[in-house]
């Protein structure tokens, strides 16, 4: 499903090149369930960027569903985006002046899907996520979990193929952190892939399938559970 | 992105932020409102001016002793070597053209006037019966003065209502005899109140038989001409006719001068459409400034809202998506704006008429349509530029953008 083969990411800071990622292999297939540990500044965020197409490598390639993504147009781009992908971030991201429904049905809306199939989603990812009675909430008007929900809800509205979360227990306390997880895996569950970057041991250590990175490359990677 | 949800989504933007949509509204609408209320001022100053000269009569052509080289009212047709004078009998010769509707020679002076004992110091107007329709006077009471031969002095005159008003008060005037200069005359009508023309208030007037007031003058001279042609294509047929005639009766010499009134008004309609177009130009540049604000409160958005902008690329819009997305809100504003300009520039312009009710101040159309046009043109180009940037927004560093 993801093939990422030599991958590389160079930021240009100055006079110097940071190796963001340097020369990175990853197969991801259906189903699967991931999580990205490793130190601050090791390319974890550069890594989901990338995945997400919200960046684009330096050289080497990325098959997508069989499709080479670096050869597309922006537009094409965008498109893939809005259908297979869904973001979760650690600052939740949502539109402070729009209603929890409102913010969720946001890639409805860029589709171009009528109010009426809107409403009827929104109402189905709301309930999947618990926050039926929070619809035309706005942001500040919920807690941190819920708004992460919000934001879960929102990612998965598309019925992505790939569900890419950056730190998303990042900004909440332990028990909504944990109740965030669940949603996350019970999606997993029903088929997405699940890609969780985190600097938490315990949550990283839920995955089937565990990656580290230092300076950019892949140190390990183990599958199968194991005792910490 | 369907156009319901495109403009739901720039208003609640719009919402969201209102210091800064009430900001743009009122640069938009100081701009659209000067742009109006300008031009409606500088066009209601020209139709005043207009308007006065067609009081004066249509399809006039003013013959004046005297030679002038350029063709208008001016001290020069009173200078040079002294002219032959124009008389009664040049006015009569003018007749003779079968595209002359009428004639009416004119003398002026001003005159003591007394009835018992008030008295006053009045302009005189000597004519004939044919001043009337050209003039299109009205009549309070009585009549106008009588045709018949113009060379004969009748005692009558006719008297403007403010006359009639400060010389006789409560006693009615009609019939009544009443000295003017060391002559008497009967009052056979009185003038309705309403017909200004440039210089002379017809309330204020008392008009005599043309030879009337050459004797009172001490004259046998005209101090105008008036010739109404029958219609406006014949005024150069009878302005040649009048030179020719003119040159017969004055051996040879071709010593008056021919105003036609289209000429005048012409060049003054001339004068006042520059005026106004610079005065509107001025305002125009007041939009031009409400645009390039227009820029800068966009470009602000923008920034503000780099992170949303950058969360609905994530969400998988595209650079169109939201270039339409600013360019809309954009839109919006200038629309609304320009609208609220517009209202405020007619309230303006009634209010000034309420001041000033002599200026017919209103806005011409095509200022209208103008300022309307440019407010929206200028709020949208001048939003291409932030709208683009929008649109180019890394969506990584966008999110990241606290
Ligand atoms: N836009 C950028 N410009 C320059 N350097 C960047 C940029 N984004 C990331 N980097 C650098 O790339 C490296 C990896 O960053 P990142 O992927 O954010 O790390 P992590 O998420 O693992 O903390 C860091 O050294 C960081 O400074
Ligand atoms: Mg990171």
């Amino acid at each position: 499903m993801i093939r990422l083969e030599h991958v590389h990411r160079v930021f240009q800071v100055g006079e110097q090149k940071v190796h963001a990622l340097n020369d990175l292999m990853l197969h991801i297939g259906l189903g699967e369930y991931l999580s990205i540990m490793g130190p601050s500044g090791s390319g974890k965020s550069t890594l989901l960027n990338i995945l997400g197409i919200l960046d684009r490598s330096t050289s080497g390639q990325y098959l997508l569903d069989g499709t080479d993504v670096t050869s597309l147009t922006d537009d094409q781009q965008a498109r893939t985006r809005r259908e297979k992908i869904g973001f979760v971030f650690q600052f939740f991201h949502l539109v402070p002046r729009l209603t929890a429904e409102q913010n969720i049905e946001l890639p409805l809306v860029l589709a171009g899907v009528s109010p009426a199939e809107r409403k009827a989603r929104t109402g189905r990812v709301l309930q999947a996520v618990g926050l039926e009675a929070r619809a035309h909430h706005r942001p500040e008007e919920l807690s941190g979990g819920q708004r992460q929900r919000v934001a879960i809800a929102r990612a998965t509205i598309m019925e992505p193929a790939v569900l890419l979360a950056d730190e998303p227990t990042g900004n909440l306390d332990s028990a909504s952190g944990k109740e965030v997880i669940e949603i996350l895996e019970q999606l997993n569950r029903k088929g997405i892939i699940l890609i969780v970057v985190t600097h938490d041991p315990e949550i990283g250590g839920r995955a089937r399938r565990r990656i580290r990175l230092v300076d950019g490359r892949i140190i390990s990677d183990i599958s199968g559970h194991e005792k910490p | 992105m369907r156009s319901g949800d495109i403009l739901r989504f720039s208003l609640g933007a719009l919402q969201g932020n209102r210091v800064r949509t009430m900001l743009m509204l009122l640069a938009m609408s100081i701009g659209v409102a000067a742009v109006v209320l300008l031009t409606a001022v500088g066009e209601g100053a020209r139709l005043f001016v207009v308007n006065e000269f067609a009081s004066l009569g249509t399809n006039l052509l003013i013959v004046l002793p005297g030679r002038s080289e350029t063709a208008g009212i001016g001290p020069s047709s009173f200078m040079g070597e002294t002219p032959r004078d124009l008389t009664i009998r040049d006015a009569m010769a003018l007749v003779r053209h079968s595209a002359v509707r009428r004639v009416a020679p004119l003398n002026v002076g001003e005159v003591h006037v007394s009835w018992r004992q008030r008295e006053r110091e009045v302009p005189v107007i000597g004519s004939t019966s044919e001043l009337l329709a050209i003039r299109h006077w009205k009549m309070a009471q009585g009549r106008f003065l009588p045709p018949g031969d113009p060379e004969l002095a009748a005692p009558l005159c006719v008297i403007g209502a403010k006359v009639r008003k400060e010389l006789f008060g409560p006693h009615p005037a009609l019939g009544e005899m009443m000295s003017i200069g060391d002559r008497r005359c009967r009052v056979i009508g009185i003038m309705g109140s309403e017909g200004r023309s440039i210089g002379l208030d017809v309330e204020e007037l008392v008009i005599l038989p043309v030879a009337s007031a050459q004797m009172l003058f001490n004259t046998n001279t005209l101090f105008r001409i008036l010739v109404e042609a029958k219609s406006r294509e014949a005024i150069p047929r009878i302005k040649t006719h009048i030179l020719s005639t003119i040159r017969k009766r004055h051996q040879g010499e071709e010593d008056v001068t021919v105003i036609t009134q289209d000429a005048v008004l012409a060049t003054f309609d001339r004068i006042f459409r520059a005026l106004t177009l610079t005065v509107a130009g001025v305002a125009g540049i007041s939009l031009g400034v409400a645009g390039i604000l227009t820029m800068n409160v966009m470009l602000i958005t923008v920034s503000q809202r780099t992170a949303e902008i950058g969360l609905l690329k994530a969400l998988g819009a595209h650079r169109r998506q939201i270039l339409v997305l600013i360019l809309t809100e954009a839109g919006v504003l200038s629309l609304v704006g320009a609208l609220l300009g517009l209202a405020i520039g007619e309230i303006g312009s009634l209010v000034i008429g309420r001041i000033y009710p002599a200026l017919p101040v209103s806005a011409p159309w095509w200022a209208i349509a103008a300022a309307l046009g440019v407010a929206i043109v200028t709020g949208l180009t001048f939003s291409v530029l932030p709208a683009r940037r929008a649109a180019r927004l890394d969506p990584v560093q966008a999110l990241s953008h606290r």
